[in-house]
């Protein structure tokens, strides 16, 4: 099933890579391998490029469908495609799966090719500093100097900010939509009960699950649960569920008996069903990482003088795990070292999951910064 | 002059009269920038670099497409997001009559910016007297509204303005006096329908 105007099928590219990636942490990965999609034509000054970075649970898979799974949409074919606000009759999009993740890039599911086993609990802790470093690999691999716009949404915006700090001279763009430049307490906090959930279930096994021939589904489905919990707003689940019940009245038992209890759980089984546990728990890690100002004393301000992009910023109001008041905290430093920064406040019913979804001045406004990018780019 | 800017120079004549004293290269910020075409004029004809504000969808969509920096923002809840001394000059256009906490507006303005400029319909001007008089609430290019769906809450007189910088320790600067494109030296306070005033604060 194709969406209006969808770039069509599009099939995923694997590159490989042999220089050892050294991470944060200081560990080391010899070689690997990441797995990405691209959609329109690089122009040949290769100005016309636009890297999309992922969210938690996201991966290369951002528009059109596959042949033989034409129901397998891609993420954000909404807002990538023909005639799209991320116009790939204009632009050359490039979306990859991360490294850690569990999509086919090199991950904790992977084979380790020096032990013949899964990767497990000794793949490495990543960052978001390391996660740039090797999508900066994959734009060299495909002769991309600079992105016009490096895009990215939630745990993606962090990317996106990280690319103007760690190559101030290779995005013209920063787009970070319903990001902030550091997680609050509250936000670690959330992400230490959904690790904790993965880390305590005895099918977890220090990681090292896949030689047990189990997977932690009830640590990682109680995860999701909660993290879906913060994706959604009040209102939205309110509207969408209040206090319906299944069965019509309660059964005093303890049965899924209202309609947010099946949902949620719903979405637990699926997401358990596929994503990795490893995996979940690095891109949580990287979440609470991520701090621009931890080597520059606290100071923002100071972390973002390296900037020389010009940035976009958006929030959406319902947005509670990554609130307006956080997005405002990447603009403030932004105007500090003057930045060209713009900041949008979209009205939105549907919490942190708005940034995924089609909103008319959402768009509007993506469109609208797009249409001058492409300009820039003589697209 | 790109066409924009000077066919709103036509419509908006407290733009040429702002324009007029923002010297080249200034860093400014524009408060309820609207559609951001003062400040895509200012950047095409003084090179400013700068910021506008405001609070409407359709606006800051406007902004985008004029390629200005706005940031959408109500300016009732103040400006937390700039620092002191950050600006050289702080606009607010045919904004200052519809705020609400226009005291405070006023001060944050002259926090942010070593100089403040704003302009409004001067409720002095002798049609809008006559109006009253008449026994009815002005309406006028200037004052485009009906009293049941107006936007303005803080209405005044280029007297009550002076006043009002008076008593909250405001040097005005310089000020002038418009009624369409004529400047109106003469009782400006019931010959002029907008005025602008360059203001910073008393030493």
């Amino acid at each position: 099933m194709s969406t209006a105007n969808s770039i069509g099928i599009v099939s995923a590219q694997r590159a490989s890579f042999d220089t050892p990636l050294i991470f944060r942490s200081g560990a080391v990965l010899p070689r690997y391998e990441l797995v990405y999609e691209t959609y329109g034509t690089l122009n040949t000054d290769k100005s016309n490029a636009i890297l999309i970075c992922h969210a938690l649970s996201g991966h290369h898979h951002i528009a059109g469908y596959y042949a033989d799974e034409p129901k397998n949409v891609g993420w954000w074919d909404t807002m990538v495609g023909p005639g799209k606000p991320i116009d790939t009759d204009k632009f050359f999009v490039l979306g990859l799966n991360n490294l850690g993740g569990c999509h086919g890039s090199t991950g904790p599911s992977t084979i380790n090719p020096e032990t013949g086993h899964a990767y497990g609990a000794s793949f490495p802790v990543i960052t978001v500093e390391d996660w740039v470093e090797s999508q900066a690999r994959l734009a060299d691999l495909l002769g991309i100097q600079q992105f016009a716009a490096v895009v990215g949404g939630s745990l993606g915006g962090m990317q996106a900010l990280q690319w103007s700090l760690a190559h101030p001279d290779r995005v013209r763009h920063v787009f970070a939509i319903a990001a902030a430049p550091r997680l609050t307490a509250q936000n670690i906090a959330f992400n230490d009960v959904a690790r904790s959930a993965i880390l305590t279930d005895p099918d977890f096994h220090g990681g090292n699950f896949y030689q047990h021939h189990v997977v932690p589904t009830r640590g990682l489905r109680l995860a999701r649960m909660l993290g879906h919990i913060t994706y959604l707003s009040d209102d939205a689940m309110a509207d969408k569920f209040g206090r319906e019940l299944r069965s019509g009245r309660f059964s005093y038992s303890y049965d899924i008996e209202f309609e947010i209890e099946s949902y949620l759980r719903y979405q637990g089984d699926k997401f358990a069903s596929y994503f990795d546990a490893n995996t979940y728990l690095l891109m949580t890690k990287a979440l609470d990482y991520f701090d621009p100002a931890h080597e520059f004393g606290g100071d923002l301000n100071l972390a973002f003088s390296r900037a020389k992009a010009d940035f976009l910023v958006v929030s959406f109001t319902t947005d509670w795990r990554f609130s307006p008041q956080r997005s405002r905290e990447i603009v403030r430093p932004l105007l500090h070292n003057r930045r060209n920064v713009s900041y949008a406040e979209i009205t939105s019913a549907h919490g942190h999951d708005s940034f995924l979804m089609q909103d008319a001045y959402y768009f509007e406004v993506m469109r609208t910064y797009l249409d001058k990018v492409a300009k820039e780019c003589g697209v | 002059m790109s066409q924009t800017g000077a066919k709103f120079i036509q419509d908006r004549p407290d733009f040429a009269a702002i324009a007029a004293w923002i010297p080249k290269g200034a860093i400014v910020l524009d408060l309820g920038c609207g559609d951001g075409s003062l400040l895509r004029y200012l950047k095409e004809t003084r090179e400013v670099r700068g910021y506008g504000v405001e609070i409407s969808d359709t606006g800051i969509v406007s902004c985008l497409h004029n390629g200005v920096n706005v940031i959408q923002n109500d300016l009732e809840s103040g400006l937390a997001d700039f620092e002191s001394n950050s600006f050289d000059y702080v606009m607010l256009s045919q904004t200052l009559q519809a705020t609400r906490q226009t005291e405070a507006l006023i001060q944050e303005m002259l926090r942010v910016g070593r100089e403040g400029i704003v302009s409004f319909p001067n409720f002095g001007y002798w049609k809008n007297r006559v109006n009253v008089l008449a026994g009815n609430m002005p309406v006028s290019r200037e004052l485009p509204y009906q009293w049941y769906d107006t936007p303005n809450v803080h209405l005044c007189t280029l007297h009550d303005f002076e006043t009002f910088c008076a008593d909250h320790r405001v040097q005005i600067l310089e000020r002038r006096v418009m009624t369409g494109k004529s400047e109106m030296k003469m009782l400006p306070n019931l010959l002029g329908s907008t005025a602008v005033y360059r203001f910073q604060r008393a030493g």
